[in-house]
């Protein structure tokens, strides 16, 4: 058995005929076999939401692709959609044979809009070879939290981009309050390669939580920056060697609201959903970087991108913010106001609404945890 | 929330609940209690605030409880260590971004963030405070005032107006720090289709909304001994205002609160049911004409649009000429009881007391913030004067009463003054929802059969209730010979509350679909009782609880019936002639703007 991966070529439209001929039953079973995790952050078993979406009541259901691709230093869509853009299509056209559904949405980032015609082409090709789904294009206006599932929704409605309260999830009520599947614009890549090659060759790589292969988008200070296909479960280190990463200080693993890991004591750490969230980012920040500014440039990002709607993230994120600032500054800080900005950290983490709030604090927390003595002066 | 229960523990204790309810309805009737801001009982769940978060074992974060339904073998704690950080931590970021000033609040003591922050014992700022202002106070709008550096950004006006009225005034607006809650294009009030009826304001928790103060001119009218200050009191305040001074709902004090008035300096007070008996006179006339016209053709009358729709909600009367511009016609063109009492005060009353109209300061203590709005309408001087000079809500006369320290709950009671000083039960009923319905009936019925209406003590029950929308029908049999031509006409009547629910109505009349040829509508949820200006919490117990009283001092009074309303007769043979007669005509009646979606109107009425 070779190396699963999902860039290699697939014939168009194999995938969706091979699907209707096993139906849709089949299908689920076949995803669940494969142990797909979604490829968008949060790792949900991809087969359990197609079938929980699919037993859902109701007449209407829909397919959602998300491709808001807006966590900082995450751009492996964006490879998919410029270059398997077919695959993607059809693993929706699938969802869609299997939940019964008419409509697939494509939710694409407001940055991306450059390659409207060529999505617009592939649709119409895929329309073409599964011509019972019907798909549309919704463009983002730019805001990272519509890249939040619930959130997404309410945008493609029409409404302001605000996460809704959950339950009910999107299984039972999402799209116009019809279960829909929505789904990672690479989880849907995925289907195709794991109907037409087996779920036991996806799943022959990884660790026991995390199966298959998983794009990876690098930067930062490395020599060769760059999307990244490896399997499951790689270590930090094996991912490091590869892009040649140089003088690393700590890695910041999964974007804006992910965690640090420090290049002193994590390099055999790996990536998967039992250790580093593999969602997708991953940023090197070298020995020169400033540790604080590195801190504060994620807040800034918080402060402008959270919606706004609820307390412990509006409010929070903006404390927190200007509590780094103060560290930047080289201004006394005392114990107490140190462990009551950690203390919000939590309060943030557990009572913000949606995983954009949840997560707004990690990094502050993960740095202090590993860099305080670095970061700031205890003035008592 | 269906009827099934289900087992959960709270706080380690076992509870069965319906299945559906929500964490905090659960809690709430186990005992247990759990704060609360941006919720409201009235309101659609928004779950932003979070201080109402709990524990909930086997989940990672802790959960709304408003927003978050049970589960069954649910094991929630309500106050745990993690809880109470949290919510200390939410109060406290709250509080950073607020501009407290408390001692020099509207709110104080009424306000809901400050009781959150006693409850959580909050005695510093751990993250700072919000001390200087940010926006201007919006005070624009005759009745509603906007203080954005008071606001929490709970939504709730904006689930208020958008969800229950359907006008959308408010909106969210920009995203993260600088997110705010926001008129169109930050429009001061004035320039928005507000329709005044500060349902926003009671559901408001902090003095972020309020209504337009005007006690202070009133205090300056009374002070003048060149002015005699006349007051005419509605029903609703006087159901109320005992809330304002430690009474549960659901209290009348009219007769202690004319003393009080009396106390306060006011030269006259006097009812308004009295023009509610009036208007239920003209008003009644008006729809047996229209009728008439519509059934023979004689042209009695000049409009004659069916369904008519009552016009005494200046609330739904903006709404109808914003929203529905071209429907009315259909509205009555009957003033509110408060604008023909100030109509009458300045000429009839005026001429009775022997004082120059110029010299009369006429208020009306009303349950309503668009009241204030209404008397500044430009087409309000048929008296030849500003025929009501100051609408005051039940809260400012409840603060006027505080301010003077007399205790209005141990005075003795007394009457109101006359010469047009004595209502009915049928002008009393107006307060509540499906109250001028059920006077207009209770005489109109009667003057075409000669019969009292059909209902066991004249409790026209269909028409009563908190149902959104509520009809009624009358077949009319043996009618007077006069009225010969209504003989075996089912007469159909709606009631609607709350303009969201008056829509319904009117989107039946524009697609000409209406059965009915009576509507009553109010904009406010509840009706007057549940009005913009009443004291503040409000609920659907709250409301219930007012129109019960109500509806109890209508079966206390000696006459129940407007026509039966001695003094009115003799206003009319006296002063005014016949309903919808010359005099009546200028006094009582009046006409429409057709808004549409515009703020300001092109005559410059605002
Ligand atoms: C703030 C925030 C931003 C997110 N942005 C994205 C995104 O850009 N793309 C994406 O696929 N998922 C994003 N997610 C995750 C989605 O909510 C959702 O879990 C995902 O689309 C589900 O697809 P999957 O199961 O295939 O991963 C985001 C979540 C949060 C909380
Ligand atoms: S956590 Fe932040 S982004 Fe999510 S709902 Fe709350 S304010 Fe909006
Ligand atoms: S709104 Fe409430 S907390 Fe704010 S100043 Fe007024 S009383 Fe105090
Ligand atoms: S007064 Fe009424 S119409 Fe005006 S903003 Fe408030 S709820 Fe909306
Ligand atoms: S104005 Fe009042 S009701 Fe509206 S969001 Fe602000 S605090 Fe809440
Ligand atoms: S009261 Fe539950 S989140 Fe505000």
């Amino acid at each position: 058995m070779s190396t699963p991966s999902i860039l290699t070529n697939l014939t168009k439209g194999e995938a969706y005929k091979k699907a209707m001929a096993m139906g849709a039953d089949a299908v689920i079973k076949e995803l669940q076999a494969s142990e797909l995790r979604g490829r968008g952050g949060a790792g949900f078993p991809t087969g359990l939401k197609w079938k929980f979406t699919r037993e859902a009541a109701g007449d209407k259901k829909f397919v959602v692709c998300n491709a808001d691709e807006g966590e900082l230093g995450t751009f492996k869509d964006r490879k998919l959609l410029l270059e398997h853009a077919h695959k993607m299509f059809e693993g929706m056209a699938i969802a869609a044979y299997v939940l019964g559904a008419k409509d697939a949405y494509l939710y694409l980032r407001w940055e991306y809009h450059f390659m409207k015609a060529d999505i617009e082409k592939a649709m119409a090709e895929m329309h073409a070879l599964c011509p019972e789904v019907h798909f549309h294009l919704n463009f983002g206006g730019g805001a990272y939290v519509c890249g939040e599932e619930s959130a997404l929704i309410e945008s493609i409605e029409g409404k302001r981009g605000e996460p809704r309260n959950k339950p009910p999830y999107p299984v039972t009520s999402g799209l116009f309050e019809c279960p829909t599947i929505i789904n990672n614009v690479e989880t849907f890549c995925c289907i195709p390669h794991i109907l037409l090659e087996g779920a036991a060759g996806f799943a022959s790589v990884g660790t026991p939580k995390s199966k298959g292969p998983k794009l990876f988008s690098i930067s930062g200070d490395v020599k060769k920056p760059g999307v990244y296909e490896f399997p499951m479960g790689i270590s930090l280190r094996r991912v490091l060697a590869a892009v040649e990463a140089e003088d690393t200080q700590f890695v910041l693993v999964g974007g804006s609201g992910g965690r640090i890991a420090c290049a002193e004591k994590c390099l055999d750490r790996n990536l998967s959903f039992e250790d580093l969230p593999p969602g997708g980012s991953i940023i090197v920040l070298g020995k020169k970087r400033n540790l604080i500014s590195a801190l504060r440039s994620v807040m800034d990002f918080f402060v402008e991108e959270s919606c706004g709607q609820c307390v412990p993230c509006r409010e929070g994120c903006y404390r927190m913010l200007h509590f780094v600032e103060k560290m930047e500054k080289g201004e006394k800080v005392s114990r107490k106001e140190l462990d009551r900005f950690l203390e919000l950290g939590t309060t943030m983490q557990t009572s913000s609404k949606c995983g954009l709030g949840q997560s707004a604090s990690n990094v502050f927390v993960s740095m202090l945890d590993y860099f305080e003595k670095e970061m700031v002066k205890i003035q008592n | 929330m269906s009827d099934k229960l289900i087992q959960i523990q709270i706080n380690g204790k076992e509870y069965e609940v319906p299945e559906g309810s929500t964490i905090l309805e659960a809690c709430r009737k186990a005992g247990w209690h759990v704060p609360t801001l941006c919720h409201h009982d009235d309101l659609t769940i928004a779950g932003i605030c979070r201080i109402c978060v709990v524990e909930v074992e086997g989940w990672r974060t802790l959960q709304a409880a408003c927003a978050t339904p049970v589960a069954p073998n649910m094991k929630i704690h309500t106050y745990s260590d993690k809880v109470r950080l949290a919510r200390r931590n939410i109060l406290e970021l709250m509080l950073a971004d607020h501009y407290g000033e408390c001692y020099s609040c509207l709110r104080n003591q009424k306000c809901e963030l400050q009781k959150l922050a006693y409850e959580y014992g909050i005695d510093e700022y751990y993250f700072g405070h919000k001390t200087e202002r940010k926006w201007k106070v919006d005070e624009s709008s005759y009745s509603v005032v906007r203080d954005k550096d008071k606001c929490i950004q709970c939504n709730r006006c904006i689930r208020t107006c958008e969800g229950i009225q359907t006008v959308g005034i408010f909106d969210k607006v920009f995203k993260g720090h600088d997110c705010t809650v926001d008129t169109f294009w930050n429009h001061p009030m004035r320039e928005t289709i507000c329709i005044n009826c500060g349902q926003c304001i009671n559901r408001c928790p902090t003095a972020a909304l309020k209504e337009k103060n005007e006690t202070d001119l009133v205090w300056e009218a009374i002070a003048d001994p060149t002015k005699t200050v006349v007051i005419q009191t509605a029903p609703a305040p006087r159901s109320a205002i005992g809330e304002e001074f430690g009474l549960p709902p659901g209290v009348c004090v009219t007769k202690k609160l004319n003393t009080a008035l009396r106390a306060i300096g006011f030269d006259k007070v006097l009812d308004t049911n009295f023009t509610a008996d009036l208007t239920i006179m003209e008003e009644g006339t008006e729809l047996l004409m229209r009728l008439k016209k519509a059934l023979t053709g004689e042209d009695c009358i000049k409009n004659a649009t069916l369904p008519m729709i009552t016009s005494c909600s200046p609330g739904w009367v903006k709404f109808c000429e914003h929203f529905f511009p071209e429907q009315l016609d259909h509205l009555s063109t009957c003033k509110s009881p408060q604008q023909m009492f100030g109509a009458l005060i300045k000429t009839y009353v005026a001429e009775k007391m022997n004082v120059e109209p110029k010299n009369i300061v006429s208020v009306a203590l009303m349950p309503c913030t668009a009241k204030k709005f209404e008397c500044n309408r430009p087409e309000m001087h048929d008296s030849g004067f500003k025929d009501v000079d100051f609408g005051l809500t039940t809260r400012e006369m409840g603060q006027m009463i505080r301010e003077t320290g007399i205790k209005i709950l141990d005075l003795p009671e007394s009457d109101f003054d006359n010469p047009i000083g004595h209502g009915s039960g049928a002008g009393m009923i107006f307060g509540a929802t499906g109250g001028v319905m059920e006077a207009a009936l209770r005489t109109a019925y009667e003057l075409v059969t000669g019969r009292p209406v059909p209902f066991k003590d004249l409790d026209i029950v269909p028409v009563r209730g908190m149902d959104g929308v509520r009809e009624a029908e009358v077949k009319l049999e043996n009618v007077k010979p006069e009225w010969s031509f209504l003989e075996g006409v089912t007469a159909k009547f709606a009631v609607a509350h709350g303009t969201g629910n008056a829509r319904v109505l009117l989107d039946q009349i524009k697609e000409g679909k209406s059965p009915y040829h009576f509507i009553e509508i109010m904009a406010c949820p509840g009706g007057c009782l549940g009005g913009g200006g009443m004291p503040i919490p409000t609920n659907l117990e709250v409301r219930k609880a007012r129109a019960k009283a109500i509806y109890a001092e209508d079966h206390a009074m000696d006459i129940r019936k407007s026509h039966e309303n001695k003094l009115v007769m003799e206003l009319y043979k006296d002063f005014l002639g016949e309903p919808l007669g010359h005099k009546s005509h200028k006094l009582l009646h009046t006409h429409y703007t057709p808004r549409g979606k515009k703020a300001v109107d092109p005559k410059g009425s605002v």
